[in-house]
Parts: structure tokens; C-alpha cells; sequence
């Protein structure tokens, strides 16, 4: 179970993250519902790239295809949205599982190439098939059911499913199964011998990142109400690895950590200069340099967490 | 209780503040006024999009940065050249930086993306370089104006006709990137080349960022057609013109080109292989108004190189929105009427030289040229007027409602009339 | 039949330059298990140093022996820095990323988004006739320098000291060690000979492939492509990856237009699922 000190992190982000709206803007708000919808991507991301080990460059494209789902569904078929939300995590979770079969006898920098490859294919084809994707111009069209139009709304209805989904993720990862997901990371051979049948831990592990990513997608879908390739694009898979890696992979929080970092200098370095790519370029430079743990790996290892 | 209560009285003096913020609709306001300009400063038409915040700067600074009695403050956001960021921006731009209206865009996605947050949100959107087609046709939005703008398939109409009638070629080819700007510019074309009553003979579709042109070219090379109608952007139109020469179909077969190709944003680096490429635009550098030398002479002084499509048009936007901001003396925070004066303006002093004004589909009019690529004796290449065809509007000579009841171009749909 | 011969030398100049690119690359990749995801920046940072060189000095062999040699220092820097990336292909990913973001973002700085072409002396212009084809004199160039480096390469694997000393390190980078080789010197001439040739790459595509802001991660998405199907660390893999993926891309380009992207990375991720190490790698 959790223990003390984290249990009192976690109700004390949770019910800090429950006052924005009422101390922010609503823009702001908005800024923090895409932050969690992102931390989401990222969380999911760490699960096969900090606890299986095996870094992925596929979540963006699982993410964009589960936003296309619902945004077609709603716009182009006119059906409900929350049926386009259940099909939009059917079809990132199928998706997600024939990557993971195809993935599963690979690793290191091969796996990190096939799954930017099959990241690649999703893309093309989302420019490419026209009159199902929009092509370049992609989807358009208000898919927010009433309710969830005002953004503190909406932010609240995101933060439920978030924590929700956080708390699914921690006892997935320190589950018998998320433990048995490390040792594979630690050392494929030994878990073998050990009697572990190590590929279908690690498709089954994909197939659950993969629905956390869907989760984030379908999200996306009623926050943004408009998709392009943009959404499925390889950027779209490094930028929630960034933000997992910075924030630090294995530590499942990180995703959240490196989020926040990500989307904050974003939007406020962007007001001030246009080199928002290189500042980008040299935080990640210097994160390898000074902090390669990421963030809370760094805060660990200088003992910000001692136990209470 | 007591979080209960906490809780509901901070909601409510929040929806207080809320609440209160809404005087400000219909209240003159003697404060700034707040423009957002979008552009794709990063990305693949940072150039372009680097060409969009001078010319538009260029008009404020001119004019001592005022309109209306008020001052101007021009705040620009880079949108990427990539839709999600794009809408990004403009939310940041309407909600946060809190501004009056929005200009700019460059890339079709972008411009359809932000128009979308336009229609549900209400704020004015100025449409200076987006060309989509439908966005003053089947599918217009009040608030989004084609100020001095133009439609994708508006200009290569009158070329097609020049093509036919003065450079008597029958049988064309036409390639282009694959995108919905290409399929409209090639429909424009097509449609009217065919109704003429001449061939098509084939239609090649690259995607964008096309490294290798070869694979069409050979194509090409051995279809033999009298022209090739080109319609490619940024990089894509500066390695096909090179690899056309390269190939050596320069001078055996004649090429003609969507403006974009032959656009300063290409032809200042690219030099002789773009030398006598004949296409059409609203706006020529080199033509010989005393407007249009002014504007080019002012823009080179400012920025050391001729202005490209992307610096005019938003010069020119810029001017006609101060027109409109003077007519309304300044009173803006009055939406419609706003929105009205920027509909019943005509420009008379723009660059073109040449009055401009809008259809009743808020989208202009204009006085197309007929344009070729020429050496200036100082070495740089720059485009000048052959032919002029007067008062072309986004429909062409066809009636507006018939025109609408056929679908968009597409790339299954050109317009092409069987033989 | 000409239209399939014109294609054929298509793809073949295609594959010159893709290997020039690639075999950079799998060299960095197969004897330091680097994976330089800046390879591509450092590819068109080459041909704007070329461009430049080459515009001032009016030479294009000025220009090519610039950018290898501003490509190579820029290389050193590049490995310090990832001295501090040691520890998995996650560090790699987030260092060498990072570098590529700044680059690009300087180029955009220095030289803006205009599309430049490093300018080629006037007998490499306009097209050959020959064989009742007429195809372009530069690209043939390319082709030419595509094989001239290989042979240049086979020989320096398979006929010098060095060569052996890399191809034992791409195999087991620790037994040659504890035989008592300098390995830290043989990764720092490798790692700058991979640099090198991105460079020249640069300066040589540059001119008929065109230099602008994204054409690093295109060349980057190319040279992976070559990689994977080539193997890691093999100057023959490397070569056939080069024509496979440029065959792949010219041919795809008109049979399939449709499917651009997927003509080359469904074939790529088919053989990756099956044969993780490639076509030519060996297993770790």
C-alpha cells in the first residue's frame, strides 16, 4: 500500500491541482488541463521506458489515432461522444497490441527504431487517407458534450479520470506484474530461466501503456475538438518521451514533473523570444549534463523524500 | 462544512469577476488596440512566416503604430507551421492576451484550425495569405475576412486562359504538392483550360517535401505535353525548377506556375533557373505603378530584399485594416460594425496600385497580372506584368450559387469537362 | 524501357548520397553504440557551411573540404557532450535530440528559412546525353563520389590497421581494450569520420536536394531507414540499405504515390519484427 509520506504528497498535489480554477484564469485552466492530459501520455510512455526498459517512440501515434477515432466518430459519423471515446480506447488498445507483437523481439535502439517506424506508418496514413482523416487539413467540429464546455468543467472532469488513471498505473507497476516487467528490464535471461514468459509480460505491458496513452488521446480529442497529423506525428511520440525522461523515467510521477516543466516554458519563454526550440534543445542537453535521472530521480538522489 | 462553504464562496466571488468582465462588449474604450498576429515563424515556411510579421510591421511602424485615435499594439505568436500549435496560440492570443481580432497564418491547416476557434468563439479573423477555397464559399464564417487576400483557385484561372489563348498550348500537364491549397490551385486551372477547350494530359500529385522530383520528371519527359502547369511552395518549388533545368527540359518543354513558385520567397536564391517562368498573381514587384515601386523601395530599404506575396499581403491587410479601424473611428469593441466597415472598404491606396475591393462573399477582387520572371540589370530576378486581366473575383465568370452547387476541387474532383 | 533506366539511375544517385549519409552514421552506431539522432543536423549544418563556403570563395571543393572539416569539430564537441549520455539509448535519445533542436534553431538564426542550393561549378550543370537518355551531369557526380567513397572506405575496414581495430571494436569494443589498444583514440577518429562524411553528405545534397529547415529530420528518417535494414557497424549493409531505400522511395514515388511513407517504413518495421538486428547486423 502507500506508504506514509506518500500518501501525503499525493492527497496534497491532488487537492493543490483541485484549486486552480479557482485561483487561475480560465486560460490557465485550460493550459493545466492540457498539462494533465499530457502528463498522462508521459506516464505511459515511462511504463515501458522506465519499468520494462524498453524506450518506445510509438505513444504519440497510439495518442493521435485514439483522437482520431473520436473526432471522426462525432464530426464525420454523428454519433455520441462517449461512445467515440470507448471505440477511440478500443482501437488505440488494438493498435497498441499489434505494435507490442511486432515489438516484442526487440530491444534497446532497435526497439526505439521499429517503434518510430511503426509511429511513421500510423502517420502516413493518417495524411494520406483523405477522406476518412481530412489528410494535411484533418478533423474539425466541437465534440464536448454541453456540460464539460465551461473549462473548469472540463479541467475537473480530466483531473477525475487522471487520478483515476494514476492510481490504476501505481498499482500496475508495483503489482506482481509491474515488478515482474522491472526484472525484465534488469535482466531478460534471468527472468527466462527463471520460468517468466518474458514476451507476453511484455506485450501485455505495451497493450496497458498503450490504453493509458488512448486514455490521454481520447481526452485530447474533447479538449482540442480538431486533430491533424500533427497529433500522430513522431514530435508528438518525443516530446511525451522528453517529458517522461526529464521529469525521470522509472519514477512513474516523473510524466507529471516533466509535463508541468515542458508546457510552462513553452507558453511563457514564448511570449519572450523565438528560440523556444533551442532553449528546448539546451534544457535537454543540460538535463543529461547536471540531472540524468531527471527531476525527481535528482531529488531523490539528494534526499528531498526522506521518510517522515 | 467549512471546505463546503470556502468553496462556495470562492466560486462565487469568482463568477463575480467573471460576471463583472463583460462590460466591456459595447463600451468605447480609449486603451490600445490589441492585434494578434499568427505566423509560422519556426518550421517548414519560417520564411515565409519571418516575411509576414515584416510586411505587416512595416504598415504600424510607418504609421507611427495608430488607427482610429488609438494606439496599436501588434502582439505575434509563432504558430509552428503546425496546426495543433497554431490553435494553440490563438486560444493564448483571444483569452489570455485578450485581443481584438487575429491576422495572419500561412499554411492551409493552420488557417482552417484557427478559423474553426474563430466561428465558436466569435472573435474577428483576417485571412491574409490562407487561401482555402472554402472558407468564403460553401462553408464561410461571418467573422472570417479575406482581407486582401485571395481564394486558392482564383488566380490560375486568367493564366489558364492566357495559356489557351495567347500561348496557344493545347495539351498541359499539371503537378503539384498534395494538399487541398494544390488540388484548388490545379482545379482553378484545369476547369477552365478544359472548358476552353484544351487537355489535361495528366495530373501529377507530389507530397510535400518532395526531395526527388525525377521519378514526375521522367514522367514528363516522356508525355511530351505543350506545358506543364506547376503549383509547388517554399523548397518543394526551388528544387523542382533546379531539376527541371538539370533534367533538361528547360526551354523543350514551356513551364507556367502557380504564383507561389515564382514568388520572391523562391526566385531570390534560386537566379536563372526560374528566368522566364510565366505565371499569375494579383501583385507583381516589378510592375510600374509608382505605388508598387514605392511599397518596393520602402520594403527594400527596410528588410534588404524584395517582398514576396507574404509581405505584401500583410502589408496590404494591415492598411485596409486601418482603413476600417478610421471609418469606425476607433470603435472596434462594436463587433458588427467593425465587421462591416472591414466588408465596405476599398483600398485604394495599396501597393497594387489598382483599387481592391470584396465580393459579397468577403472575398476581393482583384485585377490579376499576367507575370514573367526577368533579369533586372542588377542581377536579381524579380517578376513583371505581360498581360493584365481586370476584376477577377473568386468565382471566375461563373454565377455564384452555380458555381457553389459543384463539389470543392479535390483531388478526385478538377473541374475537368470531358472532351 | 527508358523510363525504367532513367528510374534505375534515379535511384542509384539517391543511394549514393543516402550512403554517404548512412555509413556515418552506422559506423558511429556500430562501433561506439551510439545512436546520433544529430546526424541529420549535422548533415545540413555540412551544407550550410558548404553553401557559405562555397558562395564566398566561389569553389564547390572549398566548399565540401569545409563542411567535412567544420562537420568533424563540430563532432568532438558532439562527444564530449555525450560522454555524459552513457547508460542506455534513453540518455542518447535526450542528448543528441537536444543538440539537434539547437542546431537547427542556430541554422534558422544564421541563415533563416529561405531555401538555399550550394552552387556547383558550371561543368556539373544541366544534363549528359547519352544512351538516348538525357540525365542530369550532377547527380551522375554524386554517383560517382557515392562509389569513390566506398571503395575508399573498404579499403581503409579491410586494409589498414585502423580498419581491422574498428571492425574488432564493432564486434567487442571490450576484448580490444584489455588487448591493450587505445579504443577511446579509435572512437574519437571514427566518431569524426562519421562526422566528416555527414558533412560532405551536406555539402553534396545540398545542391540538388536543397538545404531548409526540416531537411535534417528528413535525411535523419532516411538514413535510420538505410541503418536498420543494413545492419549496424557494415560498410557492405550499409551500401545495400542505401539502394534498397532508395529504390524503395523512387519506385514507390510512382507506382505507389499514395503510399509514400509506407513503401518504406512498412518494409523497415516488417524486417525489424522479424530480423531485430537487420539484414547484416549481428546480434550484440
Amino acid at each position: 500500500m502507500l506508504s506514509h509520506s506518500k500518501s501525503f504528497w499525493s492527497v496534497a498535489i491532488v487537492g493543490a491541482l483541485a484549486c486552480v480554477p479557482l485561483v487561475f484564469t480560465g486560460y490557465e485552466t485550460t493550459l493545466a488541463t492540457l498539462t494533465i492530459i499530457y502528463a498522462l501520455l508521459a506516464m505511459s510512455i515511462d511504463i515501458l521506458a522506465g519499468y520494462a526498459g524498453r524506450t518506445p517512440l510509438c505513444h504519440g501515434a497510439i495518442f493521435g489515432v485514439a483522437t482520431y477515432v473520436v473526432m471522426y466518430y462525432v464530426t464525420s459519423a454523428g454519433g455520441n461522444p462517449w461512445v467515440g471515446m470507448l471505440l477511440g480506447l478500443a482501437i488505440a488498445l488494438l493498435v497498441a497490441t499489434v505494435f507490442a507483437v511486432l515489438a516484442v523481439r526487440t530491444s534497446g535502439v532497435y526497439f526505439l527504431l521499429l517503434t518510430l517506424a511503426l509511429g511513421m506508418i500510423i502517420w502516413g496514413i493518417c495524411q494520406r487517407w483523405t477522406s476518412v482523416t481530412g489528410g494535411e487539413n484533418g478533423l474539425r467540429g466541437n465534440v464536448r458534450p454541453d456540460w464539460l464546455i465551461d473549462p473548469s468543467n472540463f479541467y475537473y472532469f480530466v483531473l477525475a479520470i487522471t487520478v483515476a488513471a494514476t492510481f490504476v498505473m501505481w498499482r500496475f507497476v508495483n503489482s506482481p506484474f509491474g515488478l515482474s516487467l522491472k526484472g525484465i528490464r534488469e535482466s531478460e535471461s534471468r527472468m527466462k530461466s527463471l520460468g517468466y514468459r518474458s514476451s507476453l509480460h511484455l506485450v501485455l505491458g505495451f497493450m496497458f501503456s498503450g490504453l493509458m496513452a488512448g486514455i490521454a488521446g481520447v481526452l485530447y480529442a474533447l479538449f482540442n475538438s480538431f486533430v491533424s497529423p500533427s497529433s500522430v506525428a513522431l514530435a508528438q511520440s518525443v516530446k511525451g518521451l522528453l517529458m517522461a525522461i526529464i521529469g525521470g523515467v522509472g519514477t512513474l510521477f516523473g510524466g507529471i514533473v516533466g509535463a508541468t516543466l515542458i508546457i510552462a516554458l513553452e507558453n511563457i519563454m514564448s511570449s519572450f523570444t523565438e528560440r523556444w526550440s533551442m532553449i528546448l534543445g539546451l534544457l535537454f542537453v543540460l538535463t543529461m549534463i547536471f540531472a540524468p535521472t531527471g527531476l525527481i530521480g535528482k531529488a531523490r538522489e539528494l534526499n528531498w523524500f526522506r521518510k517522515r | 462544512m467549512d471546505r463546503r462553504n470556502f468553496l462556495a464562496s470562492t466560486t462565487a466571488l469568482s463568477g463575480l469577476a467573471v460576471a463583472g468582465s463583460f462590460n466591456k462588449v459595447f463600451a468605447q474604450s480609449t486603451g490600445p488596440i490589441k492585434i494578434g498576429l499568427l505566423t509560422p515563424l519556426t518550421g517548414v515556411v519560417a520564411s515565409g512566416g519571418k516575411e509576414i510579421a515584416e510586411g505587416f510591421n512595416l504598415y504600424w511602424n510607418q504609421v507611427g503604430k495608430k488607427a482610429g485615435g488609438r494606439e496599436v499594439q501588434v502582439t505575434i505568436e509563432d504558430d509552428g507551421s503546425n496546426p495543433d500549435i497554431a490553435l494553440q496560440k490563438a486560444r493564448k492570443l483571444t483569452e489570455q492576451t485578450k485581443v481584438d481580432f487575429l491576422v495572419g497564418d500561412l499554411l492551409a491547416n493552420t488557417g482552417l484550425a484557427v478559423a474553426e476557434y474563430a466561428k465558436t468563439n466569435g472573435i474577428p479573423y483576417f485571412i491574409p495569405v490562407i487561401a482555402a477555397d472554402d472558407l468564403t464559399q460553401r462553408k464561410r464564417i461571418p467573422n472570417v475576412i479575406r482581407v486582401a487576400g485571395y481564394t486558392a483557385s482564383q488566380m490560375p484561372r486568367p493564366l489558364a486562359d492566357y495559356a489557351f489563348k495567347k500561348l496557344g498550348y493545347r495539351k498541359v500537364i499539371t503537378i503539384s504538392q498534395d494538399y487541398t491549397f494544390g488540388h484548388e490551385q490545379c482545379g482553378g486551372f484545369a476547369q477552365t483550360f478544359t472548358e476552353l477547350g484544351g487537355t489535361i494530359v495528366a495530373q501529377h500529385w507530389n507530397p510535400l517535401n518532395t526531395q526527388d522530383f525525377s521519378p514526375y520528371l521522367a514522367q514528363i519527359q516522356a508525355a511530351k505535353p505543350d506545358a506543364v502547369f506547376m503549383m509547388e511552395t517554399g523548397s518543394d518549388a526551388t528544387r523542382f525548377m533546379q531539376q527541371w533545368v538539370n533534367f533538361g527540359l528547360g526551354g523543350k518543354i514551356a513551364l507556367i506556375g502557380a504564383q507561389n513558385a515564382t514568388d520572391q520567397s523562391v526566385i531570390r536564391t534560386l537566379g536563372a533557373d526560374a528566368e522566364g517562368i510565366i505565371s499569375s498573381a494579383h501583385f507583381a514587384e516589378g510592375f510600374d505603378s509608382p505605388a508598387t515601386k514605392k511599397f518596393v523601395a520602402e520594403y527594400e530599404a527596410a528588410y534588404k530584399y524584395f517582398p514576396s506575396i507574404y509581405g505584401f499581403s500583410h502589408y496590404s491587410a494591415a492598411l485596409w485594416l486601418a482603413q476600417a479601424i478610421d471609418t469606425v473611428k476607433g470603435n472596434i469593441e462594436d463587433r458588427p460594425k467593425f465587421l462591416e466597415a472591414v466588408r465596405k472598404t476599398v483600398l485604394t491606396s495599396s501597393p497594387l496600385g489598382r483599387p481592391v475591393k470584396l465580393d459579397d462573399y468577403g472575398s476581393p477582387i482583384y485585377d490579376v497580372f499576367i507575370r514573367k520572371v526577368v533579369k533586372r540589370p542588377d542581377g536579381k530576378y524579380w517578376n513583371v506584368p505581360i498581360e493584365t486581366y481586370p476584376e477577377v473575383s473568386q468565382f471566375w465568370k461563373y454565377d455564384p450559387e452555380t458555381y457553389m452547387k459543384q463539389p470543392p476541387y479535390s483531388r478526385t474532383f478538377q473541374g475537368i469537362k470531358p472532351a | 524501357m527508358s523510363f525504367t533506366v532513367f528510374q534505375l539511375l534515379n535511384g542509384f544517385t539517391f543511394a549514393a548520397l543516402l550512403f554517404l549519409v548512412a555509413s556515418g552514421f552506422t559506423l558511429i552506431f556500430g562501433l561506439m553504440r551510439i545512436v546520433n539522432l544529430a546526424h541529420g543536423a549535422m548533415y545540413l549544418m555540412g551544407g550550410y557551411v558548404a553553401y557559405f563556403t562555397a558562395t564566398q570563395f566561389d569553389s564547390f571543393i572549398l566548399g565540401i573540404c569545409a563542411a567535412a572539416l567544420a562537420i568533424a569539430l563540430l563532432g568532438m564537441v558532439e562527444q564530449y557532450l555525450l560522454r555524459f549520455a552513457r547508460g542506455g539509448e534513453l540518455r542518447q535519445v535526450l542528448m543528441t535530440l537536444g543538440l539537434a533542436l539547437m542546431m537547427n534553431d542556430a541554422a534558422l538564426v544564421f541563415f533563416g528559412g529561405d531555401t538555399f542550393s550550394v552552387p556547383v561549378p558550371a561543368f556539373l550543370k544541366g544534363p549528359l546525353q547519352f544512351a538516348g537518355l538525357t540525365y542530369p551531369k550532377y547527380r551522375l557526380f554524386v554517383l560517382l563520389i557515392g562509389i569513390l567513397i566506398f571503395v575508399l572506405l573498404w579499403l581503409l575496414m579491410n586494409r589498414t590497421r585502423l580498419g581491422a581495430l574498428i571492425r574488432a571494436g564493432v564486434d567487442d569494443a571490450e576484448t580490444v581494450e584489455a588487448m591493450g589498444v587505445n579504443i577511446r583514440k579509435v572512437f574519437v577518429i571514427t566518431f569524426m569520420l562519421g562526422m566528416a562524411l555527414a558533412g560532405i553528405a551536406g555539402a553534396l545534397g545540398g545542391a540538388f536536394l536543397s538545404l531548409y529547415p526540416s531537411a535534417d529530420s528528413e535525411i535523419l528518417v532516411f538514413s535510420l531507414a538505410v541503418v536498420i535494414i543494413g545492419g549496424r557497424g557494415s560498410l557492405a549493409g550499409a551500401a545495400i540499405g542505401s539502394i534498397t531505400v532508395a529504390m524503395l522511395s523512387t519506385f514507390g514515388q510512382v507506382w505507389f504515390p499514395e503510399l509514400s511513407y509506407f513503401v518504406i517504413f512498412g518494409p523497415m518495421a516488417l524486417l525489424l519484427a522479424f530480423r531485430p538486428t537487420g539484414l547484416f547486423g549481428r546480434a550484440h
